[in-house]
């Protein structure tokens, strides 16, 4: 019993990182048709901004109230998106929204190759350390085991994330704008819909998604070069088998990969590289779209 | 028209004794080709701590600021110009970078490699090229237990003895291990890490029973998992080769939760995050540092060591770990040789045979002990190794190595013609310690 509250746990844990690693992929592709594969960089640029922006609190004498790290967490990634996604958006990728979807694999890959350099070139190549935030909260005993409470934090910021990402989309006019440019890009735009815009603000909430999500991983990490890399790989087969653009997907495939892979750990640790790419195999078998795309009449 | 000619003519003259010059200028260096991680995870733990060590180094040789016996300027007289080449890219780049180089810069000597893959794939074209190679840095002992070359050297140990060494140092302090698991990354070097020390338990250790065996991929960053399986598992012991901001993260994560509580944690190769980590290193963690390099170094003293410490501190605003030590070693290994191929070759600047010959079992003394290449018929290194545990100190403010134990380089590592595995299994025979 004690096992599988503890797989359980370390499930949901790892699984609410992933939906929020994930989540704005998904978004991104849903809506620009874009596979973008700087998003391990954005990721990156979160980090780091979180991390600078946790010291500069601190710094500036946030021990007086230092659960204002969040806010400076949060405030990072939002600046982020502020900055990083009209940039790249309106300067580069809309020039390839109606080319060919490899070439915008291919667009994206330089940019990640270029992000990965922009960051040596603005913080460098020492870690930084922003470990404050993380003990904060002291330790949560969950059955045998002890566990760090920013962990549930990580999981409330992941549940948060998707009611209010799912909310927007579908309980809102600006979302089931959206929607109708992410179902036929161009009847909405004989419709009136600015799809241009919706690009750019669906762009800038992937960019934010991203950069939360090396945010929320900043302050239990040494945030350093190359920690976008293997984010992109495992993002990618979450939301692979939840289905290419589908937000409930990523959550359902991020917390069926979480538990998988906690259970492999737990039991059959062998297999924890092999068991994230063995669900997203078993669930392309009986589903190729993913869970939670409809199989498509294809136009001819 | 004799105004022009006498133009012309002053100008072919001038630009002769140029080109006189600037061969004469060449004459005088020593050409030597640097590789390591600039970029990429392996850059902040190892490739940029030892270039900043080589750097140093190369420029207080080049002033004649050593003592003796590295006392005279740069390699025998001649200035050493060293040329960086960044490691990142993978085995089939760096064949090529290294093929550039040799043939293109036309380097006297390469001194590179902190990842196993390159010291495997660099070899053979060295080989190929009659090129003086250095392997300065990379730990699988394979290089020269499946190989054999003339132009190929390695100045550092090969990994066995930081895990035969972690496991002599846990016996002989009686720590009570009735039980020990392990978080290992899942490539060569943490697969062989836990392979050795699983051995060399076995011999030293039997009654310690093996618990769980977790190898997450390398630069994971998310260990909350294995941390709850270790957990769980209740060990006595946990050991782990983790590195970089691979360590950095599972030392955070885990300290967080109290494991350094519930067990004690031995480290074959963690002292390189101390600066970083600072006071989220725990007291009485095991540490090993792939020599006697870092803390264990300067807790030994003597006047190079501490004058490179000094002088690297003073540049670098942090205290030098293992990387730089082992930078510094290969440096001094190929000055050493460098100038006994001097001495007998009447002082010109040596060629790669004439290197070879000298650099076959040579000794000589580093800031990590009296390095000697005993191994592989006189091309791969042996060195002494010391293991420690940490403990914070209050005074200076720093981490510092308590109850260090140095290990005679023939305690802990295998006796040339034997392979590391096949003599820790045998339950190292020979050994001298």
């Amino acid at each position: 019993m004690d096992l599988l509250l503890v797989i359980l746990i370390d499930g949901l844990i790892y699984g609410a990182w992933l939906f929020i690693v994930s989540v704005g992929l998904t978004l991104v592709f849903g809506v620009l048709g874009i596979l973008n594969l700087a998003h391990g960089s954005l990721y990156a640029i979160g980090a780091y901004a979180a991390a600078s922006a946790v010291g500069l609190y601190f710094t500036l004498g946030g021990d007086v109230f230092p659960l204002g790290s969040y806010a400076a967490m949060i405030l990072a990634a939002l600046l982020v998106a502020v900055v990083v996604a009209p940039i790249l958006e309106r300067g580069l990728l809309r020039h390839f929204y109606h080319r060919d979807e490899v070439l915008g694999v291919l667009v994206t890959y330089g940019v990640f190759l270029i992000l990965e350099d922009v960051i040596k070139l603005i913080w460098g190549v020492e870690p930084l350390f922003v470990f404050e935030p993380y003990d904060l909260l002291g330790t949560i005993e969950a059955g045998p085991l002890f566990y760090v409470a920013y962990d549930f934090l990580v999981i409330a910021a992941a549940v948060v994330t998707g009611i209010l990402v799912w909310y927007f989309l579908n309980g809102t006019n600006r979302g089931k704008v959206v929607l109708a440019v992410i179902h036929d890009r161009e009847m909405s735009q004989t419709m009136g819909v600015n799809v241009d815009r919706v690009f750019m603000l669906a762009f800038g909430a992937g960019v934010f998604l991203a950069a939360l999500g090396g945010a929320l991983t900043a302050p239990m990490i040494s945030v350093s070069p190359g920690i976008g890399v293997n984010v992109i790989i495992v993002a990618f087969a979450v939301i692979i088998i939840g289905g290419l653009g589908s937000i409930e997907g990523a959550a359902l495939g991020a917390v069926m990969v979480g538990i998988a892979r906690a259970a492999s750990v737990h039991l059959v640790p062998e297999l924890e590289l092999f068991i994230i790419y063995f669900v997203m195999a078993i669930v392309l078998v009986f589903r190729p779209e993913g869970l939670f795309v409809k199989t498509q009449t294809r136009k001819i | 028209m004799n105004k022009y000619l006498k133009a012309a003519l002053g100008g072919v003259a001038a630009l002769a004794t140029s080109v006189a010059l600037t061969t004469a200028a060449a004459a005088e260096e020593f050409k030597v080709g640097i590789v390591t991680f600039l970029s990429g995870g392996a850059a902040e733990s190892f490739g940029v701590p030892a270039w900043n060590g080589g750097q140093l180094l190369i420029k207080m040789m080049n002033e004649g600021a050593l003592p003796a016996p590295y006392d005279q300027k740069g390699f025998g007289g001649l200035e050493i110009a060293p040329l960086v080449i960044d490691e990142a890219g993978g085995a089939t780049k760096q064949v090529q970078e290294f093929r550039n180089l040799v043939q293109r810069e036309n380097v006297d000597a390469v001194l590179g490699y902190v990842s196993s893959g390159d010291c495997l794939a660099v070899p053979p074209v060295a080989e190929e090229l009659k090129a003086f190679l250095i392997l300065y840095d990379c730990g699988t002992p394979r290089v020269f237990e499946e190989a054999s070359y003339n132009y190929v050297f390695r100045t550092a140990a090969h990994a066995a003895m930081d895990n035969i060494s972690l496991a002599k140092y846990i016996q002989s302090r009686g720590i009570e291990v009735s039980s020990f698991a392990g978080v290992n990354q899942d490539y060569a070097w943490g697969q062989d890490s836990w392979a050795d020390f699983v051995a060399s338990m076995g011999h030293l250790m039997p009654d310690a029973e093996q618990k769980t065996a977790l190898f997450p991929k390398i630069f994971a960053g998310q260990y909350g998992t294995e941390i709850s399986a270790v957990m769980r598992a209740r060990p006595a012991l946990l050991h782990s080769s983790l590195w970089g901001g691979d360590l950095q993260a599972f030392m955070l994560q885990s300290t967080a939760r109290g494991i350094h509580e519930r067990m004690r944690i031995a480290l074959a190769a963690g002292d390189h995050v101390i600066p970083q980590l600072g006071q989220k290193m725990p007291n009485g963690i095991i540490l090993g540092a792939r020599g006697v390099n870092g803390l264990a170094a300067k807790a030994r003293g003597g006047e190079l060591t501490d004058l490179l410490w000094d002088a690297y501190i003073k540049e670098y605003g942090v205290f030098p770990v293992q990387a730089p030590f082992r930078m510094w070693q290969g440096l001094l290994g190929l000055k050493t040789a460098v100038e006994k191929a001097m001495a007998a070759n009447g002082g010109k600047k040596p060629n790669a045979d004439e290197l070879a010959a000298a650099m076959t079992g040579l000794s000589w003394e580093a800031p990590s002990g009296t390095i000697t290449m005993a191994l592989g018929g006189g091309h791969q290194a042996i060195q002494p190794n010391a293991i420690g545990v940490t403990k914070w100190d209050e005074g200076s403010g720093q981490m510092t190595l308590d109850d260090v134990e140095y290990y005679d380089a023939e305690c802990v590592n295998p006796p040339d013609g034997v392979k590391a595995v096949d003599w820790i299994k045998a339950g190292f025979p020979g050994a001298k310690c």
